[in-house]
């Protein structure tokens, strides 16, 4: 143990700098605790370097292809036009550099202490971190929090290498279109990068376990997505069960049983898993600190992110619910706020939106139909398309429809579905309302801009009331 | 530069903090972010930390001295600067220190807003995680604030948002406080392994006039401090009086209760102390000169206080129609909002159901109500010798903010003497 230099004191250690420690540093850090984030990799986590903010660059990169391609109606005559994976790869990596630079700039105006290699908890308020050249080095708090989050799940049949088998990171790491993509998973991961790579030209099949694709989406949501993307010349199989990846010099032969179990063998160029995210949880001296963590490796909390430990705190992926940004940033947030005695309410993890930036997008939050019928609400559906809406026309996107979901009793807003343009940025509007209880008729009763996409909420809220004006 | 240590707001609720021990000491060099002393605050003991460089020239607020938050407890400065200025600034909580702090003009005090707390609050050890802010109070000027969601599900529920504790941000009032209101108040649990036989129990619906009333006693119980005062009244005179009177009445058919005749004795009583014919309207107390009484009658649901009208001014007779009149179209439910508002002080009478002694509950704004038991024969000791005499004992509940114990008395007093001798009711 000789070679252990003992560090500093703090009033909290946040472990990992991810979308959840890096807001709960800082948060704790305006609230005049002295804060330390410790990050084995580059800040920000995933999110920033190799999740939500590069794919985003990416899918933006993606839509102005696909606007080039339909060009000719805004008289852009770009029939040669060609397209090159290469400059928007580099200029996802720009921006995810960008936003790393950003988080080490708050964390120097805030006094956040920013540490930099692996920690470790060793109980008794202790954290261990070990540089990249293998110095460790104590430091103590008061408070720990755990922001590990979480990693790509590896398939037993499908072993992520990031050079045929990708993982989003491989994904996001190419510089050439390939011809051919076979993708397991159709989460938002494998949704956007289907769009990606298709809009880029290549042959992109689709392979989802479960019945549909984006299966936690509301099932009208999911057809209507099945449909856009089968025009697109996406494969989709569904109900399918990945069988074998067969690793060779030009390529990848997968086997696949669909629906009706039928064996389908195809030779594509990669693979790229998108099954879903595991903890983060191993190797942090969980055990020796005493902190539970349940079966699947999540760290068990309660509504305060407190852990079984006293002093130890676990938000993010790693504390499982949804795995989320926002959600993360929230529990950081909620978890430092009670820590320094200003607590106000636990996280509401019913009004977490979902969003998947596919084109159309598509974003959610609350109940599914399926879902509010199974709690046994009496509900009114209102379904509003988007070609009802002249911004949407105008715009050449009204592909699409607002969904929303009411409970005919209180007119409780139980769930809002939207697929079309702007859907992430939209979905907002219902998480405020439902935030605040509204009911649908203030969602209505709310004057609206015209003309606007925004226009589809409260069009769509008219709809569930059953006396829409525009369809 | 001079920095003054203010007794800085280390919670969110905090109104005084207790100096529990001082880190520094005067001579010390402090520089921004050191910790200076240790508060307590109504929560926990929090460390206030400086907020300027230099030395500690000055500690004002001693160990164990509390202050209210704002005060200037110490100062901080260069070694040689002027500081006389500043420990002038020194408020109420502080020692004398020479003629200048007998001035208590108070500085600027810093904004005791939650932005404010919680920059400077820095939890001193593990042990403040778990302190929430106290609930905030729902309402805002008299409007319930409380989400649409909240106001729909309170109205198909029959939840008076009045009687619900909101937990929102700002103690709006959410769907799970009327959930939580209709849990606590319909669906009470029933005993582990006992279900009570349908036959054993009826529910009964409860209708606006029962709603009214739960609404008006809690808050009259809740917010209004009770006290009661007992007196015991030979009710002798009272009982000759009223036969006499009722003899005079005889042709016209009226008669008059024991009841009436208290009544008016209340009316002149309260006329002679009219600091118990009295309202209490928070920022003052309304006096009135005009005895308006209400009279609590029991109605089929509940009941309901009918309002003699300037019962000073009224004859026996008088008031006994009235209250007959009143009670009769009370049972029907006729009566006019106007005869059953504006009442100044209240008597609820029992007797007749046999009750010997009770106390009512006051009906704000009024700040007494005199609950009356039955008239019985009861053994006395008058002039050394056991009697059996006519006795009523009156018990009245007061609100302390209006009426003290000594005021109570004095009209209880003149009550019982107005009742003892009727004649002194007319005097």
């Amino acid at each position: 143990m000789a070679g252990k230099a003992s560090g500093e004191r703090f009033d909290l250690i946040v472990v990992g700098s991810g979308p959840g420690g890096y807001v709960a540093a800082i948060r704790a850090a305006q609230l005049g605790m002295s804060v330390a984030c410790v990050e084995a990799d580059k800040l920000g986590g995933v999110c920033l370097n190799i999740g939500c903010i590069p794919t985003k660059a990416l899918l933006t990169s993606a839509q102005l292809v696909n606007e080039m391609k339909e060009g000719e109606r805004h008289g852009i005559m770009a029939k040669e036009v060609s397209f090159d994976l290469a400059p928007a790869q580099k200029r996802s990596r720009a921006v995810a550099d960008q936003m790393n630079k950003g988080i080490a700039f708050l964390f120097k105006k805030n006094k956040v202490t920013h540490i930099q290699g692996f920690g470790r908890l060793m109980g008794e308020g202790k954290v261990e971190v070990e540089a990249t050249d293998g110095t460790k080095t104590v430091h103590e708090a008061s408070n720990i929090i755990v922001a590990t989050g979480s990693r790509p799940r590896d398939l037993p049949v499908l072993t992520i290498d990031e050079d045929r088998i990708w993982s989003s990171t491989g994904a996001l790491m190419q510089e050439r279109a390939p011809d051919s993509l076979l993708i397991v998973g159709a989460g938002a991961i494998g949704m956007e990068f289907a769009d990606v790579y298709a809009s880029y030209g290549t042959r992109v099949t689709l392979v989802e376990a479960l019945e549909r694709i984006l299966p936690l989406e509301d099932a009208e949501i999911s057809k209507f997505m099945t449909r856009t993307y089968k025009k697109r010349g996406i494969e989709i199989h569904t109900s399918a069960r990945f069988e074998k990846a067969d690793i060779q010099a030009d390529g990848v032969q997968v086997t696949f049983k669909d629906a009706k179990g039928e064996a389908h063998e195809v030779k594509v160029d990669y693979v790229l898993s998108a099954v879903g995210r595991v903890p983060n949880s191993e190797g942090l001296g969980l055990e020796a600190a005493g902190v539970k963590t349940d079966e699947r490796g999540f760290i068990v909390v309660d509504g305060l992110m407190r852990t079984n430990v006293e002093g130890i705190y676990a938000i993010g992926d790693v504390a499982g619910h949804q795995l989320l940004a926002h959600k993360a940033s929230h529990e950081g947030i909620t978890c430092v706020e009670h820590i320094a005695g200003h607590g106000e309410g636990t996280v509401d993890y019913e009004n977490v939106p979902n969003c998947t930036y596919c084109h159309p997008e598509v974003a959610s939050v609350g109940l599914t139909e399926e879902q509010a019928k199974a709690k046994g609400f009496d509900i009114e559906v209102g379904k509003l398309p988007w070609v009802a809406i002249g911004r949407a026309v105008a715009l050449g996107h009204a592909d699409g429809f607002v969904k929303i979901i009411r409970d005919k009793k209180y007119s409780e807003i139980l769930g809002a579905h939207i697929v079309g343009p702007s859907a992430t940025e939209l979905i907002a509007e219902f998480v405020v309302g439902r935030h605040l209880e509204s009911t649908v008729e203030e969602l209505e009763k709310a004057i609206h801009p015209h003309p606007t996409l925004s226009e589809g909420v409260s069009e769509g809220a008219l709809a569930a009331l059953g006396r829409p004006i525009h369809i | 530069m001079i920095t003054k240590v203010h007794m800085e707001a280390l919670s969110p609720t905090m109104e005084e903090g207790q100096l529990v021990k001082w880190h520094k000491g005067e001579g010390d060099a402090v520089s921004s972010g050191d910790i200076l002393a240790e508060i307590e605050t109504d929560k926990a003991t929090m460390e206030l930390v400086a907020r300027g460089d230099g030395v500690l020239r000055k500690v004002i607020l001693a160990e164990g001295g509390t202050a209210p938050v704002g005060d200037v407890i110490a100062v901080i400065a260069a070694p040689d600067e002027d500081i006389s200025s500043a420990v002038g600034d020194a408020g109420g909580g502080a020692p004398a220190e020479g003629p200048q702090t007998a001035a208590t003009s108070t500085p600027a005090r810093p904004a005791k807003s939650e932005n404010a707390g919680e920059a400077q609050a820095r939890p001193a050890s593990r042990g403040a995680q778990t302190t929430a802010a106290p609930p905030a109070s729902s309402t805002d000027g008299g409007r319930r604030k409380a989400s649409p969601l909240a106001r729909r599900l309170a109205e198909d529920l029959g939840v008076d948002l009045a009687l619900v504790q909101g937990s929102g941000p700002g103690g709006r009032i959410v769907k799970r406080d009327i959930e939580a209101a209709k849990e606590a108040g319909v669906t009470a649990p029933a005993p582990v392994g006992w279900t009570p036989d349908e036959s054993e129990y009826e529910d009964v619906p409860v209708s606006q006039l029962r709603k009214t009333i739960a609404k008006r006693l809690v808050e009259s119980i809740g917010p209004v401090p009770h006290f009661f005062l007992t007196v015991d009244v030979d009710m002798g005179r009272a009982v000759a009086a009223r036969g006499s009177i009722n003899a005079m009445l005889g042709q016209s058919g009226e008669k008059v209760s024991i009841n009436d005749i208290l009544l008016k004795a209340v009316a002149a009583a309260l006329r002679k102390h009219p600091e118990c014919n009295a309202q209490w309207h928070g920022g003052h107390i309304r006096r009135f000169n005009a005895v308006h009484l209400g009279v609590a009658v029991a109605v089929e649901d509940g009941l309901i206080t009918p309002v003699i009208k300037n019962a000073h001014l009224k004859g026996i007779s008088q008031i006994a129609r009235e209250v007959r009149e009143l009670a009769g179209r009370a049972r029907e439910k006729k009566l006019m909002p106007d005869e059953y508002t504006g009442s100044t002080f209240s008597v609820s009478n029992l007797g007749m159901f046999g009750i010997h002694e009770f106390t009512a509950i006051i009906n704000p704004p009024e700040a007494a109500i005199l609950a009356v038991g039955g008239a019985e024969d009861t053994p006395v000791v008058v002039d050394g010798e056991v009697t059996v005499r006519p006795r009523m004992r009156v018990t009245m509940s007061c609100d302390h903010r209006v009426i003290d114990g000594a005021q109570g008395s004095r009209f209880l007093a003149t009550l019982k003497a107005m009742l003892e001798e009727p004649t002194a009711i007319v005097v």
